[in-house]
């Protein structure tokens, strides 16, 4: 993957096996000597964080398929089979539920912190649109997990989502019947969402393999956006990383398990555990607050075409900002400018968030629109112009620089790697 | 470290010496005592994911199965489910009974009566294993002994049931009389509610 491996087997058999498949060696290079930046701080442990939560809500839902059964007559029942009956089943239930709260909060900081940082620009163009990627696939997963306890929610909110589709001219109401494989949400649509929720966490898993491999390739990003340029901007991956990535999932997890055994339902909605019915819709319906600020900015367009267009927008748009993005300099910590209507734009998202669990009437409505406007003025018009007419500080000229002082920048490392990246 | 066990292992005692010299460290100490925490934290969450394998409450409420006697004529063989499983439960004629009961303990492969309901090593009289005072009742779990095949009833040469996997035969009491199979039928947990009404499980 990246540089030599500086791994030796000692062991007859080791060397054996590594000169046929240089495994251990890949695993050594990748997680133990490989070179990271000596100053990441705790947002980067959210990588970390983001891959237990993929493997926790796997582990999670292979479990709960044992248990569970794809059927409309019978899902609900055996949702709450699982929540009775099943040896700790309401622990394991509420981890996948609530395990899928916290990957979504987890993966919005993850990529707050890389839009900050400027994560995203040369040579991290692909590294970036990978997990733009695996977001998407995320969104999905969630969504068909969400419709598999066949509760009111469930069913209406796969009504809605699956509804959207039929916005498209000619060719929507098609797809619609298509996507149900029939004329409403049914037992045909269960079964392959059921089908398709197993499948997509692998999917994902597969596309943070291409991820994690594509990090490795670029090197990683740090605060100050300045590439290592020495032995001494570096320390191994193991033990420095490994042993802050642990805190950091430690503590994430204290934060898990507050929600897990305190709040267990505070994310969802009560009208879920209500059969679905059918025919007779829940007077308000909200999606889950993941998706809240692109409901927002779907129900803030007065057209049914439209709005769903806009939603989509929001996130195709993430793809470009690579290139929407004109600046010369990496990080947002030496652009002033930048780094405050970066702050305006998450109150914006979080905003959105708050609107979409609104009714869509009166102000609520006007409020959605102007932020609607803003977000997309943020990437289309604000982070080009910025690029431009921006004045940025002085960017540290390393990042040993940048963390011991100009001074001390020169004198000798104490710490270092013997296999520096040199790469740009 | 155990600075004894290296000894002789070609120049390695040195460095282990070194280690030793050294003694423990209060980082030693947190090392132990944080990796003890995430080993009994680990443990701790993987105890569900274990649990959950088991039989779970629904299942357990479906331990008990009660049969009506009253409608099993002389001779009939009827069966039942008891836990998923096939139960035979067998009103005997006098014929099977005076079989049974004249086969010598010596003649059988398993001398075991196998019966839930009496001690383990109790033998594999026809006592042992018909019914408590209804002797012409024979209930016992219709699994072969061998590999979990159903036997079939009122076949073979001793009267009573005939694998079909693998040729084990069982006579009128359910004891197993040619091999392979290396038990007698199991005779389930069971007691008589009433002399028409027994309640397995």
């Amino acid at each position: 993957m990246s540089g030599h491996s500086t791994f030796e087997p000692k062991h007859p058999a080791l060397k054996w096996f590594e000169s046929r498949l240089p495994l251990v060696g890949l695993i050594h290079s990748s997680f133990v000597a490989y070179p990271t930046p000596r100053n990441l701080n705790y947002w980067w442990t959210f990588g970390g964080i983001l891959s237990l939560m993929l493997v926790c809500q796997i582990v999670s839902g292979v479990v709960l398929v044992m248990h569970y059964t794809p059927h409309i007559t019978l899902a609900f029942d055996s949702v709450e089979h699982i929540m009775r009956d099943v040896s700790y089943g309401w622990l394991i239930r509420y981890i996948h539920s609530n395990g899928a709260s916290m990957f979504f909060i987890a993966v919005y900081i993850h990529m707050f912190r890389g839009l900050y940082y400027g994560s995203y620009k040369a040579p991290r163009e692909v590294l970036w649109i990978l997990g733009c990627i695996i977001y998407l696939l995320m969104m999905a997963t969630a969504f068909m997990g969400y419709v598999l306890p066949w509760g009111q929610m469930s069913f209406w909110g796969a009504t809605v989502i699956t509804n959207l589709f039929s916005a498209f001219p000619v060719v929507g109401p098609t797809i619609v019947e298509w996507l149900w494989g029939g004329f409403s949400v049914d037992n045909a649509t269960l079964n392959r969402f059921f089908s398709l929720h197993y499948l997509l966490p692998f999917m994902i898993a597969g596309v943070v393999v291409l991820h994690v491999w594509a990090l490795h390739v670029v090197g990683q990003n740090n605060p100050t956006g300045v590439e290592p340029k020495s032995a001494k901007d570096t320390v191994p991956f193991t033990p420095y990383a490994t042993i802050k990535d642990a805190f950091g999932m430690v503590c994430f997890l204290i934060f898990f398990a507050w929600f897990l055994f305190y709040i267990p339902n505070y994310l969802g909605h009560a009208d879920n555990y209500i059969p679905a019915n059918p025919l007779v819709t829940p007077a308000h319906i909200v999606p889950e607050w993941y998706y809240l600020p692109f409901y927002a900015m779907l129900r803030a367009v007065p057209d049914k075409l439209g709005g769903v267009l806009t939603m989509f927008g929001a996130i195709i748009v993430l793809f470009f900002v690579p290139w929407l993005d004109t600046s010369k300099v990496r990080s947002g910590v030496y652009r002033p400018l930048f780094k405050q209507f970066f702050w305006i734009w998450i109150v914006v998202c979080v905003g959105l968030g708050w609107l979409g669990s609104k009714p869509a009437e009166g102000g609520y409505v006007i409020a959605g629109r102007i932020l609607t406007i803003y977000y997309f003025a943020h990437f289309l018009i604000i982070l080009p112009l910025l690029g431009l007419f921006e004045k940025p500080k002085a960017v540290p000229a390393s990042i040993t620089e940048a963390v011991l002082g100009k001074n001390k920048g020169a004198a000798p490392a104490s710490a270092g790697v013997s296999a520096p990246q040199t790469k740009g | 470290m155990a600075g004894a066990a290296v000894t002789g292992s070609r120049g390695k005692e040195t460095i282990v010496a070194a280690t030793e010299t050294a003694g423990t460290t209060r980082r030693d100490f947190l090392y132990i005592a944080t990796g003890a925490m995430g080993a009994v934290g680990a443990a701790a969450l993987v105890w569900p994911f274990v649990s959950q394998l088991q039989p779970d409450a629904s299942v357990l409420a479906m331990s008990t199965t009660e049969v009506d006697l009253s409608q099993v004529a002389e001779g009939q063989m009827v069966t039942v489910k008891w836990r998923g499983k096939p139960v035979f439960v067998w009103n005997r004629t006098p014929k099977d009974i005076a079989e049974a009961k004249a086969t010598e303990l010596s003649a059988l492969l398993d001398p075991v009566a196998r019966n839930a309901n009496l001690a383990a090593d109790a033998p594999a009289t026809d006592e042992n294993r018909a019914g408590i005072d209804h002797e012409k009742w024979l209930v016992v779990v219709g699994i072969c002994t061998h590999l979990g095949c159903v036997p079939i009833g009122h076949a073979g040469e001793y009267d009573g049931w005939f694998c079909p996997c693998h040729g084990s035969e069982y006579d009128s009491a359910g004891r197993v009389r040619r091999g392979p199979a290396p038990e007698n039928l199991a005779v389930p947990p069971y007691n008589f509610v009433s002399d028409t009404k027994i309640s397995i499980g």
